[in-house]
């Protein structure tokens, strides 16, 4: 194998070389405790990843490291797209629309053939668990990196997988559905159910009319509340008892299982933080397992995948009740957006476990040799506006983008660059953020140090959110469940809420940088016209406005470190002040903070990116502030008349035509973005003047729909 | 009334300070005796009744209307102390109806004069007195601008105009017109020597709006500050036309539809603060070196973002915007005219320090916009995608004359398909207003470099600051296509009632729709890859920052207006 090593090793040199001629960013992959020996056998000459994005990424990253060719497939936007530019080869299978593109069996099985691939990695969506696809290739002798059709069509039918479960002795959520013949009848199920329990009438919608008991009083009046309504509003008897699942968390279980019937668990993902079923924050391990439910979950994951045959990675996701009791809730037979935390400690590479799987190669290791080593928190850095429902898509293009990757311990799994189009037609993720370190407060401290220099410019991005997620106290006291946002921002997400210390700290950094500016812009190199007759300034008298309102500032000059003057307040801010560069490392007190300055104009305007949040100022000098007061007010724009799209996207349906009458509240049309339909309502009673899209048409953010007389 | 009131309040004020010269007299505050201490007394009460105009009543009223007084502005404008003020002791000379009259004098005039600094750099400033005659132009107010106009361009510095005054002083006549013709004079003789800047911030009509038309460049302030020939008024009895003074020529008027402002901003503060942040990118006068500030942007620095910017499909529009704010020194870019004729792009930047102009033909606009009928702007956005136009063309001409009238390097980015087709187009003119951008790069000998990032089609190749017009460094991304059309218009010439057109046109696109027949010609220095355009650009700079380069000599040329 040393030949084929340096043989791997020369391809690799000559492909960074291209990079730097072509200046393509290279991403690296951190991953903390390495114990891989990638060139150990001989698994595939060649794989085609049929996915995109930073899965395609980081499949085609193991493949490097392994000594396989990849070939990437994309859609003809994605021409110049970062896992093209990875892949040995490329094939363009369509044109944007994934349903064209990137779901197109056929095109894509031209692809397999026309570059000799001899296995695909799926990565994850697209057809990851589309067994019709697994069938093609089986067919025509190409290996699927993942498990078999049986084990995807017994997971993917949710009836069925939970028969499995149950017969495979996992914990299912135990309920009863029919006509409960008295009170007794239900005290009596409630009991083999075990409380707490959710009555309901079965004919009823959703959470509609459920009631919860804890115990065998309200079990009885629950019964006597639900069979009344049952009778009277459905007309039908029959009753729903479920095991009520309280705070409940999401908590899965990694497996990874090879042909010859060996499985292993690799320990949990807590991925309770969710918006719309989305998780937005995950960690490994999690907070709340002990061992002993750790290897209960473990095993009767590992038990599943036995019983279906499973081989590859997978996962297995549970609900976790407050007294640590699981309940299946399904399997996903692909690798898991969040596997890197898996990762990171375990020490394992999933995607080359994956490889090694599907050529036929046992199992490496045993369950013994599966650590848990230190912590792992994951962030999905998103292209969306959290302060719009917990994250509402944003497309754009990065002007500016930076990772964090200066810090140690820190992954990104991106598949993006500096000037990549964030565009309608694919996930909105920009990439997956992990932080590593031996405890998770290190690893919490790591996630805040890597927020904070993260450069995203160009689109709206959900950094605040993710930034106030990781140290809300009940996050960092791990009492969190799928209903922690909700919970925690019952208005919605409004920013970071400043301290009176962060307040003083935000307006000291403010005045610095203006003054910084103010004496920077004086620097006429070699010119000889540039008066010697006035003095430097040493001391300035500021005004600041920040959140409505105003603050008079003293500042004062010493080198590089500025004094600035808060209400009888002295803080020291020293920095290298350098106003290119998009982050702001500064040292307040003594304290270092990495802030950046988003933008900052001849009008004192500047905006700062503080604790993950933006804040805009205004820094005047005194004088300015003194005369502003004459200025006149200017009228915004009245906005109850019109009706502009929130976000980019496709308008589906349009309600509504010039000289309707429209009631407040009523839908005017439906916007649709990344597979999310948003009806857009009139916010007041008024006749359409005039509409300004049609069905099919795309909008942009901004973009004026209707408007109303 | 008002000045008299303003006296005794100023009196008042200096009480304290100026008390012994007071002292047996106190019940005769006007006896102006030409006693010593008298002298002393009258030099205090007049310098401060010059200090606030027209009074407190008009200031309030100033105030009152959301603009500054001309002292405030002037103030707001330069460096703190640093403003020298001139003949604030010059008084109107009129002595018809009743202007002679003490309570109708004003120390100073309606104008106040001056220089000053502006981040340590000489500057004269004017800066009218709406509080005194409505700020009014008299032969005293004209000649104390000639002044500071004859001093500036004797030392070379810059003018700044703020102006805000309601016309001619009609009680004066022709001597207010006199003042006038002094001024445009001046305008004329300072152009091309000195910066000269106008920034209106109150009415300007009339005549009076010829001075900021003579100057390099001219701002407005939303809302408060209109300009025209003629007013609301006139403008109904002759054309019969109902408009507001707004509509007829207020900021957005001419920022968007006339082109006679070059930028506007939200109120008196923010244009000063502007205008300062705007003089730092302007050399003192044509004598000196386009200024260098110190910059923090690495000058090697690679933009891998435009590696992808520009689209695989040729007609897929891109933002040049995009392109100019990641290669300028931090993302710093002051656009001139921003929302006239967006379909060039022209501004103020900086290559590792040193100032430079930006012109850029903008993808993303389609030409002569605001003139096409809505239900055909779709069919001409796809076609005439940054097409050059009348309006790009007399634009883009007149801030590349700037530049080379006070040695800013020109850098030019070119994607361009020709120029825009059309009945309104040539009946227009646009031969002769084309002719004014080619005439513009042409006579320029400020460094010029060049960089073609797509379309590069016919005699808008040869405008856009082409090898032939004596580009000093001109690359080609590779994205970039030099040919005399585009394929399909070509192959319907060169093929003519031939049926193998889409062979044809796959051969021309093969042939020419690529760096290659430039390259290979010389026509073009080097094919580079996107991401290394900043630095090359600032490499290039630093070896052409001794250019020198004449003109043949004549005693003007005769650029086709």
């Amino acid at each position: 194998n040393g030949s084929k090593w340096d043989l791997n090793l020369g391809l690799l040199v000559h492909r960074r070389v291209c990079y730097l001629l072509g200046s393509c960013h290279v991403v690296t992959t951190v991953f903390p405790s390495a114990l891989f020996s990638f060139l150990s056998v001989q698994t595939f000459d060649k794989i085609l990843i049929a996915n995109r994005g930073e899965i395609a990424c980081r499949v085609m990253k193991t493949c490097k490291k392994m000594g396989i060719k990849t070939v990437a497939v994309h859609s003809d936007v994605d021409a110049n797209a970062v896992h093209v530019k990875m892949a040995d080869e490329a094939v363009c299978v369509g044109p944007a629309p994934t349903s064209k593109s990137y779901l197109n069996m056929d095109a894509i099985m031209n692809a397999i053939r026309q570059t000799g691939a001899q296995a695909v990695h799926p990565g994850y969506g697209f057809l990851s668990e589309n067994k019709e696809f697994a069938k093609r290739l089986a067919a025509e002798g190409v290996s699927f990196i993942g498990p078999d059709t049986h084990a995807i069509q017994a997971m993917g039918d949710k009836i069925e997988s939970k028969l499995i479960a149950k017969a495979a002795k996992v914990n299912t959520i135990p309920g009863f559905d029919g006509v409960v013949k008295d009170a007794d009848e239900a005290v009596r199920i409630a009991n083999e159910i075990g409380y707490p329990v959710m009555i309901k009438a079965s004919a009823g919608g959703g959470g509609k009319g459920m009631r919860i008991a804890w115990n065998d009083e309200e079990t009885r009046e629950g019964f006597r509340f639900s069979s009344q309504e049952a009778a009277s509003s459905f007309g039908d008897d029959r009753l729903l008892i479920e095991k009520f699942i309280d705070n409940p968390r999401h908590i899965e279980i990694q497996v990874l299982a090879d042909k010859h019937g060996n499985a292993l668990w690799l320990n949990e993902r807590e991925c309770s933080i969710q918006r719309r079923n989305q998780k937005v924050v995950e960690e490994a391990p999690s907070t709340f397992l002990d061992p002993e439910t750790r290897r209960a979950m473990g095993e009767q994951a590992v038990s599943l995948a036995k019983a279906v045959n499973y081989s590859s990675a997978g996962t297995v996701e549970f609900l976790v009740d407050s007294r640590k009791n699981f309940y299946f809730l399904e399997m996903n037979t692909r690798l898991q957006v969040e596997h890197p935390i898996t990762e990171c400690i375990t020490g394992l590479d999933l995607v080359q476990q994956m490889i090694r799987i599907a050529k036929g190669f046992p199992l490496q290791h045993t369950q013994a040799e599966i650590p848990i080593n230190g912590w792992a928190i994951e962030s999905r850095v998103y292209a969306e506006d959290p302060y719009k429902s917990f994250g509402l898509p944003s497309i754009g293009r990065l002007s500016q983008y930076q990772e964090p990757l200066n810090l140690h311990n820190v992954r990104v799994d991106s598949g993006i660059e500096e000037g990549s189009d964030i565009s309608i037609y694919y996930d909105p993720m920009i990439s997956k953020l992990v932080t590593y370190g031996a405890t998770r407060a290190e690893a919490l401290k790591k996630m805040e140090d890597a927020l904070d220099n993260y450069v995203i410019r160009g689109v709206t991005h959900n950094i605040p959110l993710l930034r106030e997620i990781i140290v809300h106290p009940r996050f960092i006291s791990g009492d969190i469940s799928t209903k922690f946002l909700p919970e925690v921002y019952p208005e919605g997400f409004k920013g970071h809420q400043l301290t009176a210390t962060g307040r003083k700290e935000l307006l000291a950094t403010a005045a610095s940088l203006f003054v910084a500016a103010q004496l920077r812009a004086q620097k006429f190199l070699g010119d000889l016209r540039v008066s010697n007759t006035q003095q430097e300034r040493r001391s300035w008298e500021l005004c600041v406005e920040l959140e409505k309102g105003v603050h008079m500032l003293g500042v004062s000059r010493s080198g590089a470190t500025y004094t600035v003057e808060i209400d009888g307040d002295k803080l020291e801010v020293s920095s290298d002040w350098n106003l290119a560069s998009p982050l702001l490392t500064v040292t307040l007190n003594g304290i270092h903070r990495t802030l950046q300055c988003l933008s900052r104009n001849a009008a004192g305007e500047i905006s700062l990116q503080y604790l993950g949040t933006t804040f805009k100022l205004r820094v005047l000098s005194k004088l300015a502030a003194a005369l502003s007061v004459h200025m006149p007010e200017k009228v915004p724009e009245d906005t109850s008349s019109i009706l502009r799209s929130p976000m980019p996207g496709t308008v589906v349906a349009v309600s509504v035509k010039a000289g309707d009458t429209v009631a407040e509240g009523q839908e005017i049309c439906v916007i649709e973005a990344m597979k999310m339909q948003n009806s857009m309502t009139a916010a007041k009673t008024a006749k359409v003047r005039s509409v300004h899209c049609k069905p099919g048409e795309t909008v942009g953010e901004g973009d004026l729909l209707v408007e109303l007389e | 009334m008002a000045a008299l009131a303003a006296v005794r309040r100023c009196r008042v004020l200096l009480h304290g300070a100026v008390k012994s010269s007071f002292r047996g007299s106190p019940s005769q505050p006007r006896s102006y005796s030409a006693g010593r201490l008298s002298v002393q007394e009258r030099i205090e009460r007049k310098r401060q009744a010059a200090l606030v105009g027209g009074g407190q009543k008009r200031i309030d009223a100033q105030h009152g209307r959301g603009k500054l007084t001309a002292r405030e502005r002037v103030a707001l404008l330069l460096d703190p102390d640093s403003f020298v003020e001139y003949d604030a002791f010059v008084e109107h000379r009129c002595s018809d109806f009743g202007m002679e009259a003490d309570h109708n004098k004003f120390p100073g005039d309606s104008v106040v004069t001056g220089q000053g600094r502006i981040n340590g750099r000489l500057v004269y400033v004017f800066s009218q007195d709406f509080t005194v005659f409505g700020g009014s132009l008299s032969g005293a107010h004209a000649q104390k601008i000639c002044k500071i106009m004859d001093q500036a361009m004797l030392v070379g510095a810059p003018v700044i105009g703020l102006n805000d005054s309601g016309g001619a002083r009609i009680q004066e006549g022709v001597e207010s017109l006199a003042g006038y013709a002094d001024i445009f004079l001046r305008n004329v003789m300072a152009s091309g020597v000195v910066p000269q800047i106008s920034l209106i911030m109150g009415p300007c009509a009339g005549g009076a709006v010829y001075s900021p038309a003579l100057t390099d460049f001219t701002f407005m302030v939303k809302d408060t500050s209109y300009l025209f020939i003629t007013g609301p008024d006139v403008v109904k009895s002759v054309t019969n036309e109902d408009v507001t003074q707004e509509e007829l020529g207020g900021a957005k008027t001419h920022t968007a539809v006339s082109g006679v402002a070059h930028k506007a901003f939200e109120n008196d503060i923010d244009a000063l603060l502007n205008l300062r942040e705007f003089f730092n990118f302007l050399p003192l006068s044509n004598k000196d070196p386009s200024p260098v500030t110190e910059c923090h942007d690495p000058s090697d620095r690679l933009v891998p973002g435009l590696d992808t910017l520009v689209p695989l499909e040729s007609t897929k529009a891109y933002d040049m915007l995009d392109v100019i704010h990641s290669i300028v020194d931090e993302r710093d870019f002051f656009e001139i005219m921003p929302n006239y004729a967006k379909n060039i792009v022209v501004g103020f930047a900086r290559m590792n320090g040193r100032t430079v102009g930006i012109v850029g033909n903008q993808p993303k606009v389609a030409s002569g916009e605001s003139k096409a009928p809505i239900r055909y702007q779709h069919l001409i956005s796809k076609l005439y995608y940054c097409c050059l136009d009348i309006n790009s063309s007399v634009k883009g001409a007149r801030f590349v004359r700037f530049c080379d009238a006070f040695n800013v390097p020109i850098i030019t980015f070119v994607d361009v398909p020709g120029f825009l087709p059309g009945t309104a187009q040539e009946y227009g003119g646009i031969i002769r207003h084309g002719a004014k951008l080619l005439y513009a790069f042409a006579e320029a000998t400020v460094p010029k470099i060049t960089i073609i990032t797509r379309k590069a089609y016919g005699g808008a190749y040869d405008v856009m600051s082409s090898k032939h017009l004596r580009g000093d460094v001109n690359y080609a991304w590779p994205s970039a296509e030099v040919a005399v059309m585009g394929a399909k218009g070509a192959v319907q010439i060169i093929f003519r009632g031939k049926n193998n057109q889409a062979d044809a046109e796959a051969e021309y696109v093969e042939k020419f729709a690529n760096p290659f027949p430039a390259a290979v010609r010389g026509f073009v220095d080097d094919i580079v890859v996107p991401s290394t355009t900043r630095r090359r650009i600032c490499r290039d700079l630093e070896v052409l920052a001794t250019k020198k380069q004449t003109n043949p000599w004549k005693k003007h040329a005769n650029v086709p207006l």
